[in-house]
């Protein structure tokens, strides 16, 4: 699972208000190498929380992103920093550990990169 | 009919590891499975500007409908309730990230993050119940709900379905109204039965008629015969997009014709010589009620 699926991804059981984001337990992190995209990146700029990514990138072992969200008009000029954004978001994977929800403290395992969102029956 | 894999187990134990392999190799379901996805991609209509989009696709599988999806050059999450189906995803090498998750129980995601959604013959595993904490009708809220949250407005869900019944359909359709979606029914093929194929176009927010519409009384449409000249045009007849309206029903009923009709047909078939009855005050009256 990438740092971009697990932001977007949310905790959906029932009664949870704040789902999000997922805590990441990292066991074992590997990187697979994608096609740099700048228009894509520029595309999903703007849905992406910012402090959720970095936050994630830190728990999986890459600090390079800057703290603060940084302004649209870096995206036009900075590449290496659009690279960075690039290699968190796509290039590192999750493939062993868990996700917890920051509520509940439930834990959904991730193995093989799969996260387990299966719910039980009482927290449907 | 009753080849059907939705009424022989539930999905998750259906598609065991001996039937995920068993779908994944066989050369004619991946073409089937090819063909529906660019389908439904075309009918996607995702804006052509060369940006990659980040798209859902439900029930994935063991991802050959998000293959499609990579070859179009979009980045992609599936989602699937079968684990087996997932493992032969990874073994494949699919580019999307892979969730196991039902849908049945809403999607987990942020709002309005979603560019667009596809699922290929999956939405109607929904319509059963197995077990018995399931019901149809609430899970397919739970899902349409969660779906239209966590699309972008303006974005567009294809889902191709294989309702088994009239019922299923509505329900489906139905569903998917109330959640808030704005759309109809495509039919590819509807004159064969084998090749028949039908895709739920669903939009969400602002309807955007890109693809050529045409209407008629009851919503569904056609795509002419199966020699599949539309095709080869690109062109689509889709039903009504738009919710169902009242008017339609309410000038129906209480409207008839009225006597000046009557009595216009009456002296036009006199003059065309035939028999017919003298006027007189009961012509073109409505009979009481109690008659």
């Amino acid at each position: 699972m990438r740092l971009i699926t697990h932001n977007m991804l949310s905790c959906n059981i029932k009664g949870v208000a704040n789902g999000f984001p997922l805590l990441i337990e990292a066991g074992k992190v590997i990187e697979k190498e994608v096609d740099f995209n700048p228009d894509f990146l520029r595309h999903m700029f703007a849905k992406i929380e910012w402090k959720a990514l970095v936050e994630g990138a830190r728990s999986m072992g890459y600090a390079e992103l800057p703290e603060d969200s940084p302004d649209a008009t870096v995206l036009d000029s900075d590449e290496s920093f659009l690279k960075k954004l690039h290699h968190a978001l796509l290039e590192l994977h999750l493939e062993e550990g868990a996700l917890v929800c920051p509520e509940t403290g439930r834990k959904f395992p991730v193995n093989k990169g799969i996260p387990n969102m299966l719910l039980h029956e009482d927290e449907v | 009919m009753s080849n059907r894999p939705e009424i022989q187990a539930p999905p998750e134990i259906f598609y065991d590891d001996a039937e995920a392999r068993k779908y994944t190799s066989s050369s004619r379901i991946v073409e089937i499975q090819a063909q529906l996805s660019e389908r439904a991609l075309e009918l996607l209509a995702l804006p052509e500007d060369g940006v990659p989009r980040f798209l859902l696709d439900i029930g994935c599988g063991s991802g050959l409908s998000g293959e499609t999806i990579s070859e179009n050059g979009h980045h992609w999450i599936g989602l699937d309730i079968s684990a087996s189906m997932l493992n032969v995803a990874v073994e494949r090498e699919v580019e999307g990230d892979l969730l196991l998750g039902d849908m049945g129980q809403g999607l987990g995601l942020r709002s309005g993050v979603i560019d667009g959604a596809i699922s290929i013959s999956a939405v109607q595993w929904l319509c059963n119940a197995d077990k018995s904490s399931h019901e149809p009708r609430l899970r397919l809220k739970a899902f349409f709900g969660s779906l239209y949250r966590c699309l972008s407005r303006g974005a567009r869900a294809v889902f191709q379905v294989y309702p088994e019944n009239l019922a299923q359909r509505e329900l489906i359709l139905r569903q998917a109204l109330q959640a808030g979606f704005g759309g109809g029914l495509v039919v590819d093929y509807p004159h064969s039965t084998k090749k028949r194929k039908e895709f739920l176009v669903l939009t969400c927010g602002p309807v955007q008629t890109s693809i050529q519409t045409s209407k008629d009384e009851f919503g569904e449409s056609c795509s002419e015969d199966d020699n599949s000249e539309d095709e080869e045009n690109g062109m689509v007849c889709v039903s009504d997009r738009n919710r169902p309206k009242k008017k339609q029903r309410t000038n129906k009923k209480g409207k008839g014709k009225g006597k000046e009709w009557v009595l216009k047909k009456k002296e036009q078939s006199r003059r065309k010589g035939n028999d017919v009855p003298a006027d007189s005050k009961y012509t073109g009256r409505k009979r009481k009620s109690r008659f």
